[in-house]
């Protein structure tokens, strides 16, 4: 089994031991993992914001780097970055000349799986072989439970994990606030937001809170340090890897 | 002023308002938690909502000839039809119709087309008193403000302050319990509704096979309105309309669940024309377009005519649970708010406003007609920046240039080293908590960041296969 791997730009560059976990995990499960340097960013922050022509440029690089990697899958440690490849590129191209874009897209997005997806979806594994002793809860990430359909996957992986307790906070499938730019637009709603999750993270008595994406833990985590909280966060690829 | 500075300090004001904030997190909690209740029963739900997408989506896209079958059946009971192309025909219209009945008083149920073109102030400035006879409606036409929730206009508004309200206007002391409050309403409006000369509400759905105006209520209030009264005008919007009766099956199930977690409203009204019992009544249906026409004829957009104005969407958005509906501007707040206003108003109006989310897609998932809102939302970001609302020049060059660098991989891993060494220059103990512009500054007034590393995935993956 080899996988390529679509690292996020927001994980290279900002949480590269995400990334290193996630190597780390899946060699640990036989995977042959390789990376294409070539790789930048999906264009999720572009299209959101509304600049369909920029994130059409880089989607295009996007495919073009992964596309004739050889990899049986592409693995990437994000769902909002994962759904953005799956479900939104096409918008970008909508065209009845970009037939031959469609097809290449979906190549690419046919091979593509978020983390927790590849491991239990498609090399039916759910104990990975890692051990925590901690009191854990999982926050859904809103792309990742949303347009990806995926939250069943991770609380397997978690709850595999030996020693560890994992409690449900109350709602965990709301919101955090990030949003991206939203997240400094309009910063006073997105932390009005942040505050109540942290609000229900804090209930919950657990002193980790998981996530499988690096943005909403981003927010999470700045929003705990802010406030002095001895909560942490991490993600989930980083929880795979410890023995 | 521009529209973003607006929804920024009107958000700010909600934000600041306790007593706002508390009535919106209790409104939101219960609203969400009766919803979940009342749709637990129902194991065939996702059908439901599935088979009342495909029923808009037939309809919106034959929509002339249902209007023109809706019209012939209305007509046939008795009523008369006017199409409205502006809010202001609509507004002319029934003045016009009022001053020829000599109508003095006209009460009025809760209908948000009514509200979206301002009829109250065109009726009072005609020497016409509207009544608002729904409680929530009411209360805020007492108070002179705009409704907070398209189902439930007063949450804003705690009993206390309900309360001090009615002690002002009513000048009949000041009422202690709800009980107390409800009754002297009650009182007032009766009278209301055995004085006017009109009643006028909107409708939940018109009904093309059959000319049936259909309307759900709990208070009674759309009863009295349109059978007391010796002339109905209905003001619908041209999306409202639905081919059969047989259809209600679908939507009569989704519509109360979704807006207040009932099975069913208290009353529901199937008024076809005039009531028949006396000769003299009358009833008018007013069909708008307003800009509705507009989004129908964009393909990308038309399914924001689907909405059938159940406030779920509201009810689950975190930016709607925090802020209010009057931050938003206008009289359609949260989600669906923020795909209509700027089709019925203007980009350059209300364009900052599908901005203002974190598209979670909760909206979505908690529709009974699974309208797509995030993909609309995105669709008219894209509109506005294409449109260049707003004028973003620092946001536009940045974009422009990380989409450049993203298509250089070297010039990319050389920027990223360099943004990295810079943030670190703000860092303390390994966070950065403040900085002095930018998005960084932005960030750091609320969340602190955590420093850069010193090496990106990229680099140690290099150093790792050496």
């Amino acid at each position: 089994m080899r996988v390529s791997l679509f690292i996020t730009c927001l994980v290279d560059q900002m949480f590269p031991e995400v990334g290193e976990a996630m190597v780390t995990t899946l060699r640990r499960l036989g995977v042959e993992v390789g990376f294409n340097d070539a790789q930048t960013c999906c264009g999720q922050v572009a299209f959101n914001t509304g600049y369909r022509p920029e994130a059409r440029a880089m989607a295009e690089h996007f495919v073009k780097v992964f596309e004739d990697d050889n990899a049986d899958f592409i693995v990437a440690p994000s769902g909002s970055c994962t759904a953005m490849v799956r479900n939104f590129y096409r918008e970008l191209f909508q065209d009845s000349n970009d037939e031959q874009w469609r097809q290449r897209i979906n190549g690419v997005g046919s091979r593509l799986r978020e983390f927790s997806e590849f491991i239990v979806n498609e090399l039916g594994v759910e104990d990975v072989g890692a051990r925590f002793p901690s009191r854990v809860t999982y926050h859904d990430a809103c792309h990742l439970l949303r347009e990806l359909g995926i939250s069943e996957q991770p609380r397997r992986l978690i709850r595999a994990v030996r020693d560890l307790d994992l409690i449900e906070m109350e709602a965990p499938d709301t919101c955090c606030g990030f949003g991206g730019t939203f997240s400094v637009k309009y910063g006073e709603i997105s932390n009005a937001i942040l505050q109540e999750k942290l609000a229900r993270i804090e209930n919950s008595g657990a002193e980790y809170v998981v996530a499988n994406d690096s943005s909403c833990l981003m927010q999470i985590a700045g929003g705990l340090s802010r406030v002095g909280s001895q909560v942490k966060t991490m993600h989930l690829a980083e929880l795979l890897a410890k023995q | 002023m521009s529209v973003t500075l607006d929804l920024t300090q009107r958000s700010h004001a909600a934000l600041e308002n306790d007593v706002l904030q508390g009535a919106l997190k209790r409104a939101t909690d219960t609203f969400i938690e009766k919803r979940r209740e009342a749709i637990t029963s129902v194991t065939e739900w996702e059908a439901l909502r599935q088979r009342a997408h495909l029923v808009k989506e037939h309809t919106i896209n034959h929509l002339d000839y249902y209007l023109e079958q809706l019209v012939a059946k209305v007509e046939g009971h008795g009523g008369k039809v006017f199409w409205a192309r502006t809010g202001d025909d609509v507004n002319n219209h029934i003045i016009e119709l009022a001053k020829k009945r000599g109508v003095k008083s006209v009460v009025k149920s809760k209908s948000m087309a009514t509200e979206e073109i301002e009829l109250n102030h065109a009726l009072e400035a005609s020497g016409i008193r509207p009544i608002e006879t729904d409680l929530g409606e009411y209360i805020i036409q007492l108070a002179d403000e705009k409704p907070t929730h398209i189902i439930a206009p007063a949450i804003h508004k705690t009993r206390e302050q309900i309360a001090d309200l009615f002690a002002e206007k009513l000048r009949e002391g000041r009422p202690r319990e709800v009980a107390e409050i409800t009754a002297m309403a009650r009182k007032r409006l009766r009278n209301e509704f055995l004085s006017a000369e009109m009643g006028i509400t909107g409708a939940n759905f018109a009904i093309a096979e059959t000319g049936t105006i259909v309307l759900v209520e709990n208070e009674g209030n759309i009863r009295l309105s349109t059978q007391v009264p010796k002339i109905h005008v209905a003001v619908v919007g041209i999306e409202k309309v639905i081919p059969r009766f047989d259809d209600l099956s679908v939507f009569l199930r989704l519509l109360p669940r979704s807006g207040t977690g009932q099975k069913q409203t208290a009353y529901v009204s199937f008024l076809n024309g005039p009531r028949k019992a006396k000769d003299d009544f009358e009833f008018h249906l007013v069909l708008m377009d307003n800009g509705r026409t507009r989004i129908l004829a964009d393909e990308q957009m038309r399914e924001s005519l689907y909405c059938i104005r159940c406030g779920a969407c509201l009810n689950v958005c975190p930016v709607y649970q925090k802020i209010g509906g009057q931050a938003y501007g206008w009289i359609y707040p949260g989600p669906i708010g923020a795909v209509i206003s700027p089709q019925l108003q203007s980009l350059d109006q209300s364009g900052d406003l599908p901005f203002a989310s974190s598209l979670c897609g909760a909206c979505r998932q908690a529709c009974p007609v699974d309208i797509n809102l995030p993909d609309m939302l995105l669709a008219l970001r894209a509109k506005a920046k294409e449109a260049d609302i707003g004028r973003k020049l620092s946001e536009r060059a940045a974009m422009r240039g990380f989409s450049f660098v993203a298509r250089h991989p070297k010039l990319f891993a050389a920027s990223g080293k360099f943004l990295r060494f810079f943030g670190r220059l703000f860092s303390k103990d390994e966070r950065i908590q403040s900085a002095p512009f930018g998005p960084l500054r932005d960030w750091t007034q609320y969340r602190d960041l955590p420093a850069p590393r010193g090496r990106s995935f990229r680099e140690r993956w290099k150093e790792n296969s050496k």
